[in-house]
């Protein structure tokens, strides 16, 4: 066996660590080592956006980090969107506006909205698209997605307006 | 199939059940059967239909009074 | 029964959606158990080759490998013998070749062997080491050259089959098949007005985002355990079984969430392989495709070359059509050139009619269903030749429709004649809706519209209801859920119960657990499983009289159901409250229903494009889309939405971009998402949909299939609308850039202007 490399890193909040190979991407060890298989594997090699996480903040496509580059950072996955028991508005427009079908590329797409929206407060619907054009849906032509982005845009204003 | 009923499209047949039409048509046109059949069941790429519905027991589908029957091929779908 | 419904045409929250938006849903390839052992299979780089030699040594050599298995390790099977592949059938030898080659690789991609291993990355090493020696022969990748005498051919045994007989003829062609209806030729002479055009279509793949994944496990008491992701999990069972040459009984095939499907995952790839390493290994053993293998060696859809030939009186009456169909299988015959020839004419009444298709093979992957399979191909040809035939003869598309449209009792092509269809009422929506009535104006742009139509199918569901004591009802089913249809399916149980759609449970379980259900594909599940699911209900409400008049001393006739409230003489008490007295009236109360309905309606679809067409890079940008679809009734309207526009934009991309690239020998050039180009959230407007609702009289609910039919004319739509918007006809998809640049460079040229 190859020899494997201790990673300390925090994912969803949570300080974890875990051993990996060198050449074990982030998706893999995320799915495999750490039992997070929400992050979805649809090409691994970028093109997709179904293995969508955060990495210190930013979008990352995972299948294209390695493991090992996680070492000190902070991961947000797919798991870590929910707070506690209670949907996160984002979660809850996807459902309300029917905004998947199959659901193998949900998570990536609100893990990518959810970065959108905390930068972007109200988006255009083109801005929406743009932003949104590294994640591919083959059930739904978007539409719906579109407008549970939307939706959720304008739910999370409200709330920030009523809790200023 | 045409070329097993000297060419003719449609046919005026007697029968009960879809199974008795088929052998009335093989009594008149000997390899009707056979073409239509593996054994005592209709080939799975083949389909009847009557009054225009795919009719699912094939065989022993009973066949009303004055009715259209077709046999078709099997549909599919994605 | 009234239609009046209370929970039908409501738009709940799904089901499966809190697991689904949280990442809880557990996919094929999240399955992890003790012990798990990863494959790999080790595919053919020839398009065309012999295989003289597999030698697997080092492969199994290398540290970490647990077992290598190549064709030789199936057992013997008669290889004539016909397996059903859930909607078709097809040889034992072709089904197994297709898992693993034979003596020959028959595309880029065909699986040669597998290794097991305690890590992929370890698999996919061993896989490189193991050494296959080819005779490279050479490869035939077009229907029209693999037709001529001389082609390379695939299968040296392969008879055509011409007009349903079996001849000697030794060629690439698995069959000819015709459909005829009137005198062909008399009604050409009838005709003022003729079009007639060739056109061509390249190999597209359903593109579902999730790769195709299998784990099993062969247990030591004989029983295999198979989790994966399938539009069919008996098709699974039975198609391993017979691979295997194992009953039936002894394989449970655990349906997981299915990541998208279109039709690509009915037949089973990975499943026999990872079974049998698993009985090498004692291992659970998981495959996961990687996705150059998906588009390499899962079933696109046909490409296919075509000949459309249309004759119309000057009054706009259509009187004789021709179409001339070669459709390419890919490695194994099976075309969806019958499918094609059924539907190419559909939407029309049209007294004179020939269709001649061929199945023929060709040097690419064995093509499956893709939503609606064969149809969007055939529609394509005659959708543009009716829209030039419009043209000419001064009419408006829709109204030169309109007058030739299937009614009920139009004869079709292929013989019987329609039932209640709703072609006429779908013409109508589009030219009523607000984008037809709506002006277009500017340069570069275009207006198109086409119609389409696809058989709904029946074959076997089965479903159980199980009543709770809180008046909850549990409801066990068969039908992968795809895109909501435990939804759809809860719904109609809910709508016969007088319960809410949420106080049904929905659950999809394994092949032990429930009765024989067949695939969810053919636009069949909502409107099958959902009739099983109706009369599971029926069942339940006849126990539940009988609860209610135990409780009050009647006969069970004397008690009355209505929205959900049980009454006789005087009495009345609600589903919830009987619920809860049935341990003390007769113990559990469990619906069951195993149906093969009759009835399965067909689809119509429209689609209206208007497009803009950039003259310096040949860009295509979809200005505005509605698709119309006769939906029979819509139970989960915001569902039937999803459909009819996600299937417009597989359309689109069909149309605009998606193309098998294929080099000349045999490479597809473009096998990854980067460069299959499919539409993203930036490529396409919000589609509009108008759904209309011409109740199937064959559903006890009116259901018509809605998954498959609006692929059907989006593609015809838009090149209609290119036409429109450069006075060019365009007959070869992809219209991608290069393509939209090289017919302006030519205009006037070879191309006639429309």
């Amino acid at each position: 066996m190859r020899s494997k490399t201790h990673i300390q890193t925090t994912i969803n909040g949570e300080e974890r660590d875990f051993l990996c190979e060198p050449r074990q991407s982030l998706l893999e060890v995320l799915r495999d080592t750490l039992n997070l298989t929400g992050t979805k594997e649809g090409c691994n090699d970028g093109n997709c956006g179904s293995c969508t996480v955060t990495l210190d903040g930013r979008l990352v496509t995972s299948c294209l980090v390695l493991a090992v580059e996680a070492e000190g950072r902070e991961i947000g996955t797919i798991e870590g969107v929910a707070q506690g028991n209670h949907l996160h508005p984002i979660q809850k427009a996807f459902l309300e506006n029917a905004a998947l079908q199959c659901g193998v590329c949900t998570p990536g797409f609100i893990v990518a909205t959810k970065v959108l929206l905390e930068k972007e407060p109200d988006p255009s619907e083109e801005r929406i698209r743009f932003f949104l054009a590294n994640n591919l849906c083959r059930c739904t032509g978007y539409d719906k997605i579109v407008q549970a982005v939307q939706a959720a845009a304008l739910n999370l204003r409200g709330t920030k307006e009523t809790q200023a | 199939m045409r070329n097993l009923t000297d060419g003719r499209a449609e046919l005026e047949v007697e029968g009960a059940t879809i199974r008795q039409l088929v052998a009335n048509i093989d009594a008149q046109y000997p390899g009707f059967a056979a073409r239509l059949l593996d054994q005592d069941r209709l080939r799975l790429n083949v389909s009847v239909a009557i009054d225009g519905e795919v009719a699912p027991l094939g065989l022993l589908e009973t066949v009303p009074p004055a009715a259209e029957v077709h046999f078709i091929a099997a549909i599919r779908g994605g | 029964m009234s239609t009046q419904y209370s929970v039908i045409g409501t738009r709940p929250i799904r089901h499966d959606g809190a697991d689904k938006v949280t990442g809880r849903a557990l996919y094929g390839a999240d399955v992890q158990m003790a012990g798990l052992l990863h494959g790999f299979i080790l595919r053919s780089p020839h398009a065309h080759a012999r295989i003289l030699s597999i030698d697997t040594s080092k492969a199994a050599a290398f540290p970490g490998v647990k077992a290598v298995i190549t064709t030789h390790d199936f057992p013997a099977v008669d290889g004539n013998k016909m397996v059903d592949l859930g909607e078709g059938d097809t040889p034992l030898s072709y089904a197994r070749g297709n898992v693993l080659a034979g003596d020959k690789v028959l595309y880029r991609g065909h699986a040669v062997a597998a290794v097991a291993a305690v890590n992929a990355h370890v698999a996919e090493e061993a896989a490189g080491l193991i050494e296959v020696v080819y005779e490279v022969l050479p490869c035939v990748l077009h229907a029209v050259d693999a037709m001529r005498s001389g082609a390379p051919l695939l299968h040296e045994d392969l008879r055509t089959t011409e007009l349903g007989e079996a001849t000697t003829t030794i060629s690439n062609i698995a069959q000819h098949i015709r459909q005829s209806k009137g005198d062909i030729e008399a009604g050409f002479a009838l005709a003022d007005v003729i079009v007639e055009r060739e056109f061509h279509t390249s190999t597209v793949h359903q593109g579902y985002i999730e790769p195709h994944n299998a784990t099993a496990l062969w247990n030591n008491d004989g029983r295999i355990s198979i989790w994966c992701s399938t539009q069919g999990s008996f098709v699974v069972r039975d198609c391993t079984a017979a691979i295997l040459d194992i009953p039936v009984s002894q394989i449970k095939v655990t349906p997981m969430e299915i990541g998208g499907g279109f039709g690509g995952k009915i037949p089973v790839y990975l499943e026999p392989v990872a079974a049998l390493l698993s009985k090498k290994t004692g291992r659970p053993v998981k495959i996961v495709m990687p996705r150059q293998a998906v588009f390499e060696a899962t079933g696109p859809t046909p490409g296919s070359y075509m000949k459309v030939k249309v004759g119309a009186k000057k009054d706009g009456s259509i009187v004789a059509a021709q179409a001339y169909l070669a459709f390419e299988a890919g490695a194994y015959p099976g075309a969806m050139v019958v499918p094609a020839s059924m539907t190419v004419f559909a939407a029309y009444d049209i007294a004179n009619a020939l269709v001649d298709g061929y199945d023929v093979v060709v040097n690419k992957p064995s093509t499956a269903a893709y939503r609606a399979p064969g149809a969007p191909n055939a529609a394509f040809a005659m959708e543009s030749v009716v829209d030039e035939l419009a043209l000419k003869l001064g009419i408006d598309p829709l109204d030169l429709r309109l007058r030739n449209a299937a009614k009920e009792g139009t004869r079709r092509v292929d013989g019987p004649r329609f039932p209640r269809i709703g072609c006429v009422e779908v013409l109508e929506a589009m030219k009523n809706s607000p984008h037809y009535q709506s002006p277009l104006g500017g340069p570069n742009r275009g207006r198109g519209v086409a119609i389409g139509f696809w058989f709904n199918i029946g074959l076997p569901s089965s479903c159980t209801l199980n009543v709770c004591a809180d008046g909850n009802v549990n409801l066990i089913e068969g039908s992968t859920d795809i895109g909501g249809s435990r939804a759809s399916i809860a719904m109609q149980a809910a709508e016969v119960l007088g319960l809410a759609a949420e106080e049904i449970h929905p659950t999809v379980v394994d092949t032990d657990s429930i009765g024989y259900t067949g695939v969810t594909g053919g636009s069949r599940t909502t409107f099958a499983t959902g009739w099983a699911a109706y009369e599971a209900a029926q069942d339940v409400v006849r126990q539940m009289k009988e609860r209610a008049a135990k409780l009050w001393d009647v006969k069970p006739e004397a008690v009355e159901a209505s929205g959900g409230v049980y009454k006789s003489n005087g009495n009345s008490i609600g589903f919830k409250e009987l619920a809860g007295r049935i341990a003390e009236t007769g113990g559990p109360v469990v619906g069951r229903a195993a149906v093969n309905p009759r009835g399965a309606g067909g689809s119509f679809a429209g689609s209206i494009v208007d497009v803009e067409i950039d003259p310096e890079t040949g860009k295509t940008t979809i200005l505005r889309f509605t698709c119309v679809q006769d939906v029979g009734r819509a139970i989960h309207p915001a569902y039937v939405e999803g459909q009819m526009q996600g299937g417009s934009v597989q359309g689109i991309g069909w149309a605009l971009n998606e193309e098998y690239f294929m080099s000349p020998d045999g490479r597809m050039m473009n096998s990854s998402f980067l460069d299959y180009r499919m539409p993203t959230a930036l490529d396409v407007p919000m589609i509009e949909t108008i759904i209309v609702e011409v109740p199937n009289p064959g559903h006890p609910f009116g259901v018509r299939g809605v998954g498959e039919a609006n692929i059907v004319p989006p593609q015809a739509a838009i090149a209609n609308a290119m036409s429109h918007a450069t006075g060019t006809r365009f007959t070869r998809l992809p219209m991608s850039p290069p393509a939209v640049m090289e017919a302006i460079w030519c205009q006037g040229s070879s191309s006639q202007p429309s």
